[in-house]
C-alpha cells in the first residue's frame, strides 16, 4: 500500500489534527516531522477528513503546517529471538540502547531497532514443499533457558507453501531464513523477526482451554486461599503504601512459570531501577540461572509520555502471546493498571468525547475486559500447553474500591487479592485483606478443608466485633476460642515474614504439610480453665509455629521444631 | 519571524485567542498592554486559530493588545548568578536584581532514562532528629510533608533550608502569603543560606498562571546544577495551591474534571515534576521535599492522594511535630544500615516506646490508675517530645542517636528497652 501523507493542522495537548491526501487507516502509525526530529503518532480518530493522532512524545515545538508522514502500518513490536532480557520502553525502544546514545536524557523522536541483527543458531523444523499457515512453527533456535520457535507471521491469511528454508547454521535475525509462496503466486520472504500489531491478539494455537493449573507464587494466602490459575487473571487493588509493587516484585522472582514480563505502566521510575539492579544479581531457584534470562521488562513510567503509557501493556501482553505460542508459561504483570486506565481518560478528553463515572471513558470497561481476556491458556497445534497470565495491580483514588477502574476489572478477573490499608500499616505482611477478597480457582489444597479453616478467620472476625461492644467479659469462652484460632490463622499462615529467607517464600510440599498441622489444630478440641488460659496457649503456640516457619526443611532443627507444636497442642486436647 | 498581531479575538479567563501563522505548539510570546509588557504562552493550535494563556491573567487585556511570537518555548536563564536571587513565577527577578538573560535554559525538558537511574544510596543531613534518626532524607529522594492550614510547615522548610547539607537550595513558592515569603527571606539571609538559595516566588496575589510555572522553573534550574555535579535540594510549597491552578486552568478551558473537580491528567501533571528527583551517575542530584496541605485533613482528597502514589513515602506534620506514626521514608532502609551500628535498633525501640507511651496517655486521660510502667512511660514520653521531637532542635545525627540513649537511661532499665545485649553494651550511658 501507498502509504499518504499529510499536514498538521491543530495541536491540542498530545493530540494533533492532520489533514491527509490519500487513504489512511485507523491505528496507523505515523510521523510527525518536527525540525530535524520525527514523533512516532497513532490515528485515534477520523473525522471529516481530518486524522486525530495521539503523539508518543512531547508536543512542544510543533506548528500548523508540519509535514506527516503515514506508514500504513498499525502500531506493532517486533517479536523473534533477543527479547528475553531486554529492558524498553512503551513502544518497544530499548532503554539502556537508548541511553548509550543519548546520555542522561529520553531525547524524543529516537527511535532504536528493539532487536539487534544477532547471529542465532537457526534448525529447520520444516523443509521445502511443507504447507503452513499463520503461527505455524518451521524453525527453532536456542534463546537462553528456551527453544525459541520461530514462526510465520500471525498476520498472514491463507496457506502457503514453502519454496525454500535456510539449512541448520548461524544466521542473522534480519536475514530470510524462509521463502513462501501461495497459489495466487505472491512470494514472501520470512527472517526470524515478526511484526505483530499490538491491538490485535495473536492466534494460531488450536484452541483455549480452560485454566486448571495453580500458578504457585509461595506466598501462602495465595496459593492456599486465593490461588491463581496458570492462564488466569488477577488483580491486586491497594491504597498507596500497602505493599502492591511489594508483592509484584516477589510475585516476578517466585512464580513457578517460565517466562515474566513485567510492564512498569506510569508508576515511579525508581521501583523500575531497584528490579534492574536486583534481578541479574539474583538466580531463579528453578533453573538455578540469572533471573533476568527469564524475564521481560516494559518501563513506562510516570513521567514518561502518556500516550506511551497507553500502548505499553499491549506492547507487554503482545510478547507473552507470542512466548505463549512456544509452549511456555508466561506471566505478565501490569503495574498500574488504573495509570493505563487515566491515559485513556487524558485521550478521551483531549477528543472531548462524553466523559462517564469520574471523567472515564464509556468504553473503558470493554478496554480493560478485552486486555485481560487476552490472558488463558491454549493448546496449540503440536498438542503443547501454553499460557499467559495477567496480574495486575489497580491503584484506586481513595484506596477507595467503589472506582470504576477497580470495578471494571473485577468484573473480568478470576482472582482479586484486595489490599488493605488497616493490615498494611498494621505492618501484616502480605496486606491481603482475605476477607473481602476471593478466588474462582482450585488451589494446591482441597478446597473444602480450605473453607472450613478459613470460616474460623471469618467467624473469629465477627467475634472481635462484637467483643469491640460488649468486651471480653461479655464474650462466651467458645466464641472466644474461635477468636483466637481466627487469630492464629492469620499469624501464622495468612502472614509471612518477609525478611525470613525461609518464611518469605514457602514450597507447595511446605505449604501442605503447615496446612494439615493448622487444619488439624483447628478442628481440635482443647482443655482450657479461663480465658486467660486460651491466649496464653494460643500465645504459645503461635510462638512455636513461627519458629517451625522460619525454619528450612533440610534444617537439623526442622523436626524438633515440627514437634514441638505438635505436641504443644496435642498434649492439651479433649 | 517577529511579526505582531494586534487582533485578539476572543478573551477567556486567562486565555486569548489570535490568529497567527507559523506558531509553534508551547511557544513564548510578549504581549503588550495597557498596564505593561508580560509573557504569554501558546496551549493550542486550530488552523490559523492559537490559543495563548497570558501569564499576568486575562483582566485588563484589550483585543487591540499586541502580541508578538518570540519564536521560543518559555526559558529561564541558567548562570551562578542565580544564586541569591528571588524570581517570580514568570521567571522575572523580584528583588530589584537584574533581569538575567545569559544562558537560556528550556523548562519542562524530558524525563530521565530509567536505565541510567542509580539506586539511591546517600543520606542527606538534616539536623532535625526525627527526620536524620527516624525517617531519614535520602538523596534523589521525593517527598511531602502532608500537613493542613495553620501548621508550621513553612517553618519547618526554612529549618531544612538552612541546615541540611547540599550544596544549593532552590525553593518554589506557590500561592505563598506575602509575609511567608518575606519569613523565608529574612530568615535565610540571617542565617547566611541565601547565598546557596534560589528563589522563585509566587505569592498569593499574584496571577494564577505562574502559579503552575514555578515547579518548572525552580527543577528545570535545580536539574542543571546537578548535571554540574551540585547536590541539589529543591522546597516546594504549597503543592495544593499549584495543584488548584491547574484546577482552574483546566476548567477554563472547558476540560471535564474528573474527581472533585481536578482535571484527569493531575497524576501525570505531579509526576513529572516530582520525577525529576534523580541521582545521576558521575554527576550530583536533585532531592525533592514538597509541602502538600491536605484541605479538611483528608488523606483521600486528590491532591495528597495522587501524591502519595507518586512519591517515596511522606512526613506527617501535626501539631507542630513531625509524626512518628504515618510518616515514612521509603529509602532509609537503603542508608540508615551504614551511619551507627545502633541507628536502626535504636529508632525501632524508640518509637515502640514512644507507641506505649501514647497509650499510657490514653489510660491516664480515662483516668485510670498509672502503674509505675506508666509513669516510666509518661517521663519518657515528655522527653522525647522535648528533646527530638521539638523542631528547634538541631543537632547531628550521632548527636541525636547519643541523646535517645541518655532519654532511655533517664526512663528505664536497659532491659525494659527490647534493645540487643551488645548494642547496649556499647551504647548505654555509664553515668547520667
Amino acid at each position: 500500500m501507498s502509504a499518504s501523507k499529510g499536514h498538521v493542522t491543530g495541536v491540542n495537548g498530545n493530540m494533533v489534527n492532520v489533514a491527509f491526501d490519500g487513504q489512511v487507516i485507523k491505528n496507523e502509525v505515523g510521523y510527525i516531522q518536527v525540525g530535524e526530529t520525527r514523533l512516532k503518532s497513532e490515528i485515534i480518530r477520523i473525522t471529516d477528513g481530518v486524522a486525530s493522532l495521539q503523539v508518543y512524545e512531547m508536543t512542544g515545538g510543533i506548528k500548523v503546517g508540519d509535514s506527516v508522514e503515514f506508514t500504513g502500518e498499525l502500531l506493532s513490536v517486533e517479536l523473534g529471538p533477543g527479547l528475553l532480557t531486554q529492558v524498553f520502553d512503551g513502544l518497544q525502544n530499548p532503554l539502556p540502547e537508548l541511553a548509550e546514545k543519548c546520555g542522561f536524557f529520553l531525547e524524543r523522536g529516537v527511535y532504536i531497532d528493539p532487536l539487534p541483527d544477532k547471529e542465532w543458531d537457526f534448525t529447520p523444523t520444516m523443509k521445502a514443499g511443507d504447507t503452513v499457515r499463520s503461527g505455524d512453527s518451521f524453525g527453532t533456535v536456542p534463546e537462553g533457558l528456551f527453544t525459541h520457535r520461530i514462526m510465520v507471521p500471525f498476520t498472514l491469511q491463507g496457506e502457503w507453501k514453502i519454496k525454500s528454508i535456510a539449512d541448520k547454521g548461524m544466521h542473522r535475525s534480519h536475514e530470510t531464513v524462509c521463502v513462501i509462496t501461495n497459489d495466487r503466486g505472491e512470494e514472501k520472504n520470512l527472517s526470524m523477526i515478526i511484526t505483530q500489531p499490538v491491538k490485535v491478539a495473536i492466534g494460531g494455537y488450536e484452541e483455549r482451554v480452560l485454566p486448571d493449573e495453580p500458578m504457585v507464587t509461595r506466598i501462602r494466602v495465595i496459593d492456599t486461599f486465593l490461588p491463581v490459575a496458570k492462564g488466569g487473571t488477577y488483580c491486586t487493588p491497594g491504597p498507596f503504601g500497602a505493599g502492591k509493587t511489594v508483592l509484584q516484585h516477589l510475585t516476578s522472582k517466585n512464580a513457578d512459570v517460565d517466562i515474566v514480563i513485567i510492564a512498569a505502566c506510569g508508576e515511579r521510575a525508581g521501583e523500575v531501577v531497584e528490579i534492574l539492579k536486583e534481578f541479574p544479581e539474583l538466580t531463579d531457584p528453578r533453573t538455578g540461572r540469572s533471573l533476568m534470562e527469564r524475564t521481560i521488562i516494559i518501563c513506562n513510567t510516570s513521567s514518561m509520555p502518556v500516550a506511551a503509557r497507553e500502548a505499553s501493556v499491549y506492547t507487554a501482553v503482545t510478547m507473552a502471546e507470542y512466548y505463549r505460542n512456544m509452549g511456555l508459561d508466561v506471566l505478565l504483570l501490569a503495574d498500574s493498571t488504573s495509570r493505563w486506565a487515566q491515559a485513556m481518560r487524558e485521550m478521551s478528553g483531549r477528543l472531548e468525547e462524553i466523559p462517564g463515572d469520574e471523567a472515564f471513558p464509556a468504553y473503558l470497561e470493554s478496554r480493560i475486559a478485552g486486555f485481560y481476556e487476552r490472558a488463558g491458556k491454549v493448546r496449540l497445534r503440536d498438542g503443547s500447553y501454553g499460557s499467559v497470565t495477567i496480574g495486575g495491580s489497580v491503584s484506586p483514588a481513595g484506596g477507595n474500591f467503589e472506582e470504576p477502574v477497580t470495578q471494571a476489572t473485577l468484573k473480568v478477573v478470576g482472582a482479586f487479592h484486595g489490599l488493605s490499608r488497616e493490615r498494611s500499616d498494621a505492618r501484616k505482611y502480605p496486606a491481603i485483606d482475605s476477607l473481602d477478597s476471593w478466588s474462582k480457582y482450585r488451589g494446591i489444597i482441597d478446597k473444602d478443608k480450605v473453607e472450613t479453616a478459613f470460616s474460623f478467620v471469618r467467624r473469629g472476625n465477627e467475634v472481635n466485633s462484637m467483643m469491640k461492644v460488649v468486651g471480653e467479659e461479655g464474650t462466651s469462652i467458645n466464641d472466644y476460642i474461635v477468636y483466637q484460632k481466627g487469630e492464629f490463622v492469620d499469624a501464622v499462615y495468612l502472614q509471612q515474614n518477609s525478611f525470613d529467607p525461609v518464611d518469605s517464600m514457602v514450597t507447595v510440599e511446605r505449604q501442605k504439610l503447615s496446612f494439615s498441622v493448622l487444619y488439624d489444630i483447628l478442628l481440635s478440641d482443647f482443655v482450657f480453665t479461663d480465658k486467660k488460659d486460651v491466649r496464653s496457649f494460643f500465645n504459645e503456640l503461635r510462638q512455636r509455629f513461627l519458629d517451625w516457619n522460619s525454619t528450612a526443611d533440610g534444617d537439623e532443627k526442622f523436626e524438633e521444631r515440627k514437634n514441638a507444636v505438635i505436641s504443644f497442642y496435642q498434649g492439651r486436647r479433649k | 519571524m517577529q511579526k505582531v498581531y494586534t487582533k485578539i479575538d476572543s478573551i477567556v479567563g486567562n486565555v486569548i485567542t489570535v490568529r497567527a501563522e507559523g506558531v509553534r505548539n508551547q511557544d513564548l510570546a510578549e504581549i503588550t498592554t495597557s498596564q505593561g509588557k508580560g509573557y504569554a504562552n501558546v496551549i493550542k493550535l486550530e488552523g490559523d486559530k492559537v490559543s495563548l494563556q497570558v501569564f499576568q491573567g486575562g483582566q485588563g487585556v484589550s483585543t487591540g493588545d499586541s502580541v508578538r511570537f518570540l519564536g521560543v518555548p518559555m526559558r529561564v536563564s541558567f548562570t551562578d548568578d542565580l544564586l541569591g536571587r528571588v524570581f517570580d513565577g514568570a521567571g522575572k527577578p523580584r528583588d530589584n536584581g537584574p533581569e538575567l538573560t545569559e544562558n537560556m535554559i528550556e523548562i519542562g525538558g524530558p524525563s530521565v532514562n530509567p536505565a541510567r537511574r542509580l539506586v539511591p544510596n546517600k543520606m542527606i543531613r538534616t539536623g532535625i532528629p526525627m527526620i536524620d534518626v527516624f525517617n531519614t532524607l535520602v538523596e534523589s529522594q521525593k517527598l511531602p510533608i502532608f500537613s493542613v492550614s495553620g501548621e508550621p510547615y513553612n517553618e519547618l522548610l526554612a529549618r531544612i533550608a538552612m541546615q541540611s547539607d547540599v550544596d544549593i537550595i532552590v525553593l518554589g513558592g506557590m500561592g505563598l502569603k506575602y509575609d511567608d515569603y518575606l519569613f523565608f527571606r529574612s530568615s535565610l539571609e540571617k542565617s547566611g543560606a541565601m547565598s546557596r538559595t534560589i528563589m522563585f516566588i509566587h505569592t498569593a496575589s499574584d496571577p494564577t498562571v505562574e502559579c503552575t510555572l514555578v515547579p518548572d522553573l525552580a527543577l528545570a534550574v535545580a536539574e542543571r546544577f546537578a548535571l554540574g555535579g551540585k547536590r541539589v535540594l529543591v522546597l516546594l510549597t504549597d503543592m495544593t495551591n499549584f495543584c488548584d491552578a491547574e484546577k482552574e486552568m483546566a476548567i477554563t478551558m472547558d476540560q471535564v474534571p474528573s474527581n472533585r473537580g481536578y482535571p484527569g491528567d493531575l497524576y501525570s501533571t505531579l509526576a513529572s515534576r516530582y520525577e525529576k528527583a534523580v541521582d545521576f551517575e558521575g554527576a550530583g542530584s536533585v532531592t525533592i521535599l514538597g509541602v502538600t496541605t491536605m484541605p479538611g485533613d483528608d488523606v483521600t482528597h486528590p491532591v495528597p492522594d495522587n501524591t502519595g502514589y507518586i512519591t517515596e513515602g511522606q512526613y506527617y506534620l501535626r501539631n507542630g511535630r513531625i509524626e512518628p506514626f504515618g510518616s515514612l521514608s521509603r529509602l532509609k532502609q537503603n542508608v540508615n544500615k551504614d551511619t551507627r551500628s545502633d541507628h536502626r535498633a535504636l529508632m525501632d525501640a524508640m518509637i515502640k516506646l514512644y507507641a506505649a507511651y501514647k497509650d499510657s496517655l490514653e489510660k491516664r486521660s480515662m483516668g485510670f490508675l498509672m502503674s509505675d510502667w506508666d509513669e516510666k512511660l509518661l517521663k519518657y514520653g515528655a522527653l522525647f517530645e522535648e528533646k527530638l521531637m521539638d523542631l528547634s532542635v538541631n543537632i547531628p545525627l550521632e548527636k541525636a542517636l547519643d541523646e535517645g540513649w541518655v532519654i532511655l537511661a533517664e526512663c528505664f532499665e536497659p532491659n525494659e528497652t527490647g534493645l540487643r545485649t551488645d548494642l547496649i553494651e556499647t551504647y548505654w550511658p555509664k553515668e547520667l
